[in-house]
């Protein structure tokens, strides 16, 4: 059985005789246009139209040319793939069945009927990790970051006990231990520590990240659009959201956050959003390749976010 | 793969059922009307009118004359299949879940579901050669599981008879006598009810899903449990592919689940899984209901999903689906 499946890649909309400078008018100028009566006359300063035939895949092209509504030569290219839906090999009942008549609903229904239509999307069976990686090799001792940046995954993030990569907040394994330099010390006898790096007498409050023993650096994951690998992208469609843009920005690297600025009344966003990455390469490689993506019809403008004042 | 969407159901779909040869497909939903497809490119042949409630399961005899329906309005019907034509109404006391024919389309075993004072119950009918000539009496009634059998199926060679249901317990019946001959080991087994069944081509495996999101590889003859398949949906159909050592499991949505639903439709999948590794090989998406029903085509090159969302989708496999490694 075969299906008909058509394609069409569209028109290109410019002139296509490269040689000739002003084809149009040149063209046109032999005749005098006032007695042109028919369009049909030009058709031969066309082009013939070419049969590109069936290859192995069973892809057939044609391309046309002719001239649109503003006169302007064009080629349309038709991609048509005649696809063999099932290997006809069927058995000889099969091949009977095949002409039986419809009965019960079926009695009026014309071949062309919209019961049946085939997919627009091309859908695969989506592998759950790339094939060939086993679930032990992913976890990588060690630096958690590095192993992400491979994935393209999203940085988990825990405010626990500060280790990125393993596991969210909520689902912190040392949650009872409360990391330390979290709790809130009145004391300044227990506190001997904490208190050595404020220097400002006792009892005063010394935030964790200048506490004595703090990580300086879990302060970096922990601020949000304000951070050295914020991209900001503008110009996006109305309803471009989260996911979208962690799909389009996930083949560059491992991306924390993904902020879209919505309009509270409307719902929709309001045209721009926030995309944070783990590392600074990743979002440089991503401004120089998405700054003037087309996406959903607008083009993108991608570019470092600038820094806040503070 | 591009799917073939057949969209003939208005309400669910309940079961999908190829013919021994490959090119029908029968399909049941909760609209009453069973339909037939042809399984190459999704044409509708016909529709079987009659019933009058919600279909639950069908079987077709191997030669593709007989369709045997069973149906919530306590009846179960056998049709012509190439004329839609009712041959047989058998009549019961409560609402039929599962039909299966056995090997050699003489016998069919039908499942009840448990309503008022009836207890669900299993009964084996004889299927007459010629309809004229069917009668009401049923071969063998077993009585004994607690709550409803959702499926039962033959053993090999008709001497048993396989059923699964709520009570998430397995067991094998003599065919003949009706005497319990096994059950399965309740530590191993599903902890909650057990909704499909699907048997091996050759019939010496079958594959059971159940809603405790998990689905279990079991021996026909032993009722020894080989693997388990663990997903994070319940599973509500189960199909195993005859050509590749493939699983496929359907699910539905978790009621906790549903409110953090992201926006995508379309991302109820079905799940492939390696028959002996037990790892998932990957997902279909695209329906946008909870899968209810799956059938591999015989000859392994195509299966079909149908859903919540009525729709039934047609998946011819990609030739690179032949070559997937682990």
């Amino acid at each position: 059985m075969y299906g008909v499946v058509h394609f069409t890649t569209g028109s290109l909309n410019m002139p296509i005789d490269k040689s000739d400078p002003n084809p149009n008018q040149s063209k046109a100028s032999k005749f005098r246009w006032g007695e042109l009566e028919e369009d049909d006359n030009l058709d031969f300063l066309l082009p013939p139209k070419e049969v590109i035939g069936p290859d192995e895949n069973g892809i057939k092209k044609v391309i046309e040319y002719k001239f649109n509504d503003e006169g302007n030569k064009v080629k349309i290219t038709t991609t048509t793939r005649a696809r063999k839906l099932a290997k006809a090999r069927l058995n000889r009942r099969a091949v009977e069945r095949r002409n039986w008549e419809r009965f019960g609903d079926a009695v009026h229904e014309d071949v062309g009927s919209r019961l049946t239509m085939v997919s627009t999307e091309e859908i695969i069976l989506e592998r759950p990790r790339a094939p060939g990686m086993k679930a032990e090799e992913i976890k990588v001792p060690g630096d958690s970051l590095a192993q992400l940046s491979k994935g393209g995954a999203v940085l988990m993030v825990c405010r626990t006990c500060g280790k990125k990569g393993d596991h969210w907040t909520s689902k912190c394994p040392y949650k009872d231990l409360a990391a330390p330099v979290e709790t809130f010390v009145d004391k300044p006898v227990a506190s001997e520590a904490s208190v050595a790096a404020s220097g400002s007498g006792k009892g005063a409050y010394v935030p964790p990240s200048m506490r004595a023993g703090a990580e300086r650096t879990a302060g970096s994951d922990m601020r949000r659009r304000n951070d050295e690998n914020s991209v900001r992208v503008t110009n996006l469609s109305e309803d471009t959201r989260e996911p979208d843009l962690l799909e389009l920005f996930r083949p560059f690297g491992a991306v924390t956050r993904v902020y879209v600025a919505m309009d509270q009344k409307t719902g929709t966003s309001r045209g721009f959003s926030f995309v944070n990455f783990v590392n600074r390469e990743d979002a440089q490689r991503a401004i120089n390749k998405l700054n003037g993506y087309g996406y959903d019809n607008l083009i993108l403008r991608v570019e470092w976010a600038t820094p806040r004042a503070n | 793969m591009r799917p073939i969407l057949m969209k003939g159901h208005e309400r669910p779909l309940t079961f999908l059922k190829y013919n021994r040869d490959g090119d029908l497909l029968f399909s049941c939903a909760k609209d009453h009307t069973p339909t037939v497809w042809f399984a190459d490119n999704g044409e509708r042949l016909g529709t079987y009118r009659g019933h009058n409630g919600a279909v639950w399961s069908c079987d077709v005899s191997r030669d593709s004359m007989r369709l045997i329906t069973g149906s919530a309005d306590q009846t179960v019907k056998l049709w012509n299949v190439q004329t839609g034509a009712q041959l047989y109404t058998f009549n019961f006391g409560s609402p039929a879940r599962s039909v299966d024919f056995s090997v050699g389309d003489k016998l069919a075993v039908i499942t009840t579901d448990p309503f008022m004072e009836l207890t669900s119950a299993i009964h084996v009918k004889r299927i007459a050669r010629d309809p004229t000539e069917q009668t009401e009496e049923s071969e063998l009634v077993i009585k004994g599981p607690q709550g409803r059998i959702n499926r039962a199926v033959w053993g090999p060679l008709n001497r048993t008879i396989v059923s699964a249901g709520e009570d998430a317990v397995i067991r094998i019946w003599d065919s003949e006598t009706g005497k319990l001959l096994r059950e399965a080991d309740k530590e191993s087994g599903h902890k909650k009810t057990i909704t499909s069944l699907t048997k091996s081509a050759d019939g010496s495996h079958f594959l059971t899903g159940s809603l405790d999101k998990s689905a279990k590889l079991w021996d026909t003859r032993s009722l020894t449990l080989i693997k388990t398949y663990v997903t994070e949906r319940p599973v509500n159909a189960v199909a195993m592919s005859p050509l590749l050592d493939h699983v496929v499991l359907g699910g539905g949505q978790d009621a906790s689940a549903v409110t953090t639903t992201d926006h995508r439709a379309g991302k109820f999948e079905a799940k492939f899984f390696d028959k002996i590794l037990q790892e998932e090989i990957g997902g279909v998406k695209g329906h946008f209901g909870p899968i209810n029903a799956l059938a591999f085509n015989p000859d392994g090159k195509s299966f079909s999903s149908g859903g919540e969302d009525g729709y039934v989708r047609l998946h011819h496999f990609d030739p690179d689906y032949f070559n997937i490694k682990i």
